[in-house]
């Protein structure tokens, strides 16, 4: 933490214009603040100016505690290391919260999670509709306190949802799903088109949505940790460590520097195999074959590597509060380097036939535009951002596990074309590896784990981790008999389907899967 | 050009050789758990620990039922680590896809003793049937089955109704080069309204359920049903709740269960083939 940097949240706080309450610095990654229901459009405008980014907002049912519910905002800071968390109080007679979608798209979702699960209204959204809860669904806010966990709701009669019509000569719309023609997760997607150019694309997700903030309240905490890899397959670990710190934190302790080392290559390893299929995949999606099968082939390699890891090739199942289950022995972290060794030529070589394509640069080029202005209103985050000037990174900017330890670069773009995410990712295949390649010089033996001591009830807590997509937050408070009494997950695809809806305007529909694709969001993690 | 073929002269075969020759599995791979009913003496740690609640207990009158469901099994080994006995042990078996969902259940039955402790095995239910017919199916080339029974490709449609997409990640991992579905016969399609079969994850939610059912209607006859992964069996780790119905059976009829979380490749292929069994069956 740099010196003039420790101090930004405190600097703003008196910029800010009006009462942040109780501010305190709740631990070294949090400083958290109460403001008033009617300040808070003025705090966040002003914070927002003041160059923090909101990450996330969402609420909490404490009407059993104090007949109130809470919102909190979590914003981010460039120049520091700190979230900082700002809480305010819904009493639950006047169950209404002034939205901010308008001036941050990027909640937009979020707030109308909050209307459906909860209840509460959003003042002001300007599209108020269901989100989570589709329209068909009766009147219920399941993750109110009162609202049973194993609620089974009777079929549903209610009206489907009605998309804004596409009105003029020669436009027309194109529906498409959710179930899609590939093997993708569901959604739906309606294209307004005039001929070829996509005018408009409206977005309908949430049918994943299975419930997982409510469920996170049934299990035992170490129990749990299977529920949060399973937030979004293909960041299992990142979601699982993003959950085990936030229950670190809590339980205030520090894991021992062996298992921060093993974690931070398991990360790294994740972010690999996800980074190599998506450059498959963006290629694949213009045309390109055979520079897919080797992607594919390298994947699988790497998959291979996982599960010599930790016995599961989608690095399940290995980590847990206080460290890793395992330790390895040191032919297995010996195996790791070889492989990736050799997994680095290879992948050269892969990248060398990708670069001598002409004709797939024509296609990735200029492709799917997401302006760094728009991407920095948009609070667009992970490869998508940094791809369009946004020079963020959690790894870098909140260290967690053994980042403070390695040097690395960030790569950023300003372009913001699909080309420019592609390039995003090849550079970070070569961070990674040097990440890697760090950690394992360092790897000295010692404790992979450490007991996590009975979790304090009513603590809250937050993990952070920079998955390959982007920034993941598990937010928790710890109720009774160590269970949880919340958990909230913001994955990076919540606040980034906006990005892809401006990206693909004035493209054309066969463009579509390749845009899609260089962003690659997560269905699971943004339906929950 | 060049690169592409000198590339591809480097790349050895890559393809793997099962089902026709035994899958190559690290040493590490964490597969189902298996139990020694008759010597284990006390279930309970386990069933404590199980993330899922693939093993239960119930307890009446002097007596402990335990039942397994693989079905709910995600294959983490927090089962055996509990244990410490050698009555549960992790073993490399991937190859657990069944006809029946009731073949994926053991229960097992014992006195108790009066610390709590099991006495001798009194009764053991193991629904495994399929076994030894898979074997003999796996040994005939799947690729003339497959002409046998549809005189052409096997087309495959992938439903997601609700995964977390860990097994879409091993479902596309099939047309790597290194599965290569295509080279016995199989491939995805499309339109459900090309599809001899239904590949469906879950756990199924309450917004994917219509959508689910409407692609089962699309599908042709004679198609069949396949339930992937712990949560398209029985819900897995998400369980039951508000939002979701649990597994592929709660919405459409289920040919085959293919366990795992998610499976991998060679599990869903071994699945695949079992469902083409299932379908030479009917062709008779
Ligand atoms: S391996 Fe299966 S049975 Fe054992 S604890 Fe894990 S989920 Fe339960």
């Amino acid at each position: 933490m740099t010196q003039s940097a420790v101090h930004i949240f405190d600097q703003i706080r008196d910029l800010c214009g009006v009462a942040l309450d109780r501010w305190h610095e709740a631990n070294e990654a949090e400083v958290r603040a109460d403001a008033a229901l009617s300040d808070v459009r003025r705090m966040v405008a002003s914070l927002i100016e003041n160059g923090c980014r909101l990450a996330s907002v969402f609420a909490e049912d404490r009407t059993a505690v104090t007949e109130d519910f809470l919102i909190y905002y979590v914003f981010d800071h460039p120049d520091d290391e700190r979230f900082l968390v700002v809480r305010t109080v819904v009493p639950s007679h006047m169950p209404a919260f002034p939205s901010v979608a308008a001036e941050v798209p990027a909640v937009n979702w979020q707030e109308r999670e909050i209307q459906d699960w909860f209840g509460l209204v959003a003042d002001g959204h300007p599209n108020p509709r269901r989100v989570a809860l589709h329209d068909n669904w009766p009147d219920v806010h399941p993750l109110r306190k009162d609202f049973p966990s194993d609620t089974v709701l009777p079929p549903f009669e209610g009206e489907q949802h009605v998309y804004r019509p596409t009105l003029g000569e020669g436009v027309f719309q194109i529906p498409v799903g959710p179930v899609h023609a590939g093997i993708i997760e569901p959604g739906h997607f309606n294209f307004a088109v005039a001929g070829e150019p996509i005018l408009y694309l409206q977005l309908r997700m949430f049918y994943t949505h299975k419930g997982i903030e409510k469920r996170f309240e049934q299990l035992p905490v170490n129990r749990a940790v299977y529920l949060a890899e399973s937030v979004s397959g293909d960041s299992s670990f990142s979601h699982g460590t993003a959950f085990c710190q936030a229950i670190e934190r809590a339980a205030g302790i520090e894991i021992p520097v062996r298992a921060k080392r093993m974690r931070t290559v398991l990360l790294e390893l994740e972010r690999l195999y996800n980074h190599v299929g998506d450059i498959g995949a963006i290629v694949n999606d213009v045309g390109f074959g055979v520079a897919n099968a080797h992607a594919m082939r390298l994947r699988e390699y790497l998959l291979a590597v996982n599960e010599e890891l930790t016995g599961s090739r989608l690095l399940r199942g290995i980590v847990c509060p206080g460290g890793l289950r395992h330790d390895w022995n040191d032919q297995q972290t010996q195996r790791c380097r070889e492989s990736l060794r050799g997994f680095e030529q290879d992948f050269a070589d892969m990248m060398q036939i990708i670069d001598s394509s002409d004709s797939t640069r024509d296609r990735l080029e200029h492709t799917g535009i997401l302006h760094p202005e728009k991407a920095r209103d948009l609070g667009v985050v992970g490869v998508g951002g940094r791809a369009s000037g946004v020079d963020r990174d959690l790894r870098r900017d909140h260290p967690y596990a053994a980042y403070d330890e390695v040097l690395f670069t960030v790569p950023v773009y300003q372009e913001g074309d699909v080309l420019r995410r592609l390039r995003v990712r090849v550079d970070e295949i070569g961070q990674s590896l040097g990440i890697i390649r760090q950690i394992l010089t360092v790897l000295e033996p010692g404790l992979h784990l450490i007991a996590v001591p009975p979790l304090p009830p009513d603590c809250v807590a937050l993990g952070a981790v920079e998955g390959w997509r982007g920034e993941i937050l598990h937010w928790i408070r710890t109720g009774a008999h160590g269970r949880l009494d919340r958990c909230k997950i913001k994955d990076p695809s919540l606040s980034n389907w906006p990005a892809l809806v401006e990206a693909v305007q004035g493209n054309i529909v066969p463009d579509f899967p390749v845009i899609n694709k260089s962003f690659n969001l997560s269905y699971s993690g943004t339906d929950r | 050009m060049f690169h592409i073929f000198k590339k591809a002269a480097q790349t050895h075969l890559v393809t793997i050789g099962y089902p026709h020759a035994p899958a190559q599995i690290s040493e590490s791979f964490r597969g189902a758990p298996s139990f020694d009913f008759p010597s284990w003496r006390d279930a309970r740690p386990a069933a404590d620990a199980c993330p899922t609640g693939a093993i239960r207990i119930e307890e009446s009158a002097g007596r402990r039922r335990v039942t397994m469901d693989y079905g709910l099994c995600i294959y983490c080994g927090q089962c055996s680590e509990a244990d410490g006995t050698s009555a549960v042990k992790i073993t490399r078996n991937f190859e657990l896809g069944v006809r029946e969902r009731s073949e994926l259940i053991v229960t097992a039955e014992y006195p108790l003793e009066q610390d709590g402790s099991q006495g001798k095995l009194a009764g053991l239910n193991s629904g495994h049937a399929s076994e030894g017919e898979t074997k003999e199916h796996l040994e005939r080339s799947v690729h003339s089955r497959i002409q046998q029974v549809l005189g052409r490709s096997l087309a495959i449609r992938e439903v997601d109704a609700g995964s977390c997409n860990g097994c879409e990640m091993e479902i596309g991992a099939l047309n790597s080069p290194v599965y290569d579905l295509e080279r016995l016969g199989i491939h995805f399609v499309a339109s459900p309204r090309h599809a001899d079969m239904l590949l469906v994850t879950g756990p199924v939610t309450r917004n994917m359920e219509l959508a689910l059912l409407k692609t089962y209607r699309a599908t042709p006859e004679p198609k069949m049903v396949v339930a992937v992964g712990a949560c398209g069996i029985s819900g897995g780790i998400f369980g039951l709740n508000y939002a979701t119905i649990g597994g592929v059976d709660a919405v459409i009829p289920v040919d085959v269960f293919i366990p795992g979380c998610p499976p991998r490749p060679h599990a869903l292929l071994h699945g695949i083939l079992l469902a083409l069994g299932r379908m030479e069956q009917r062709a008779i």
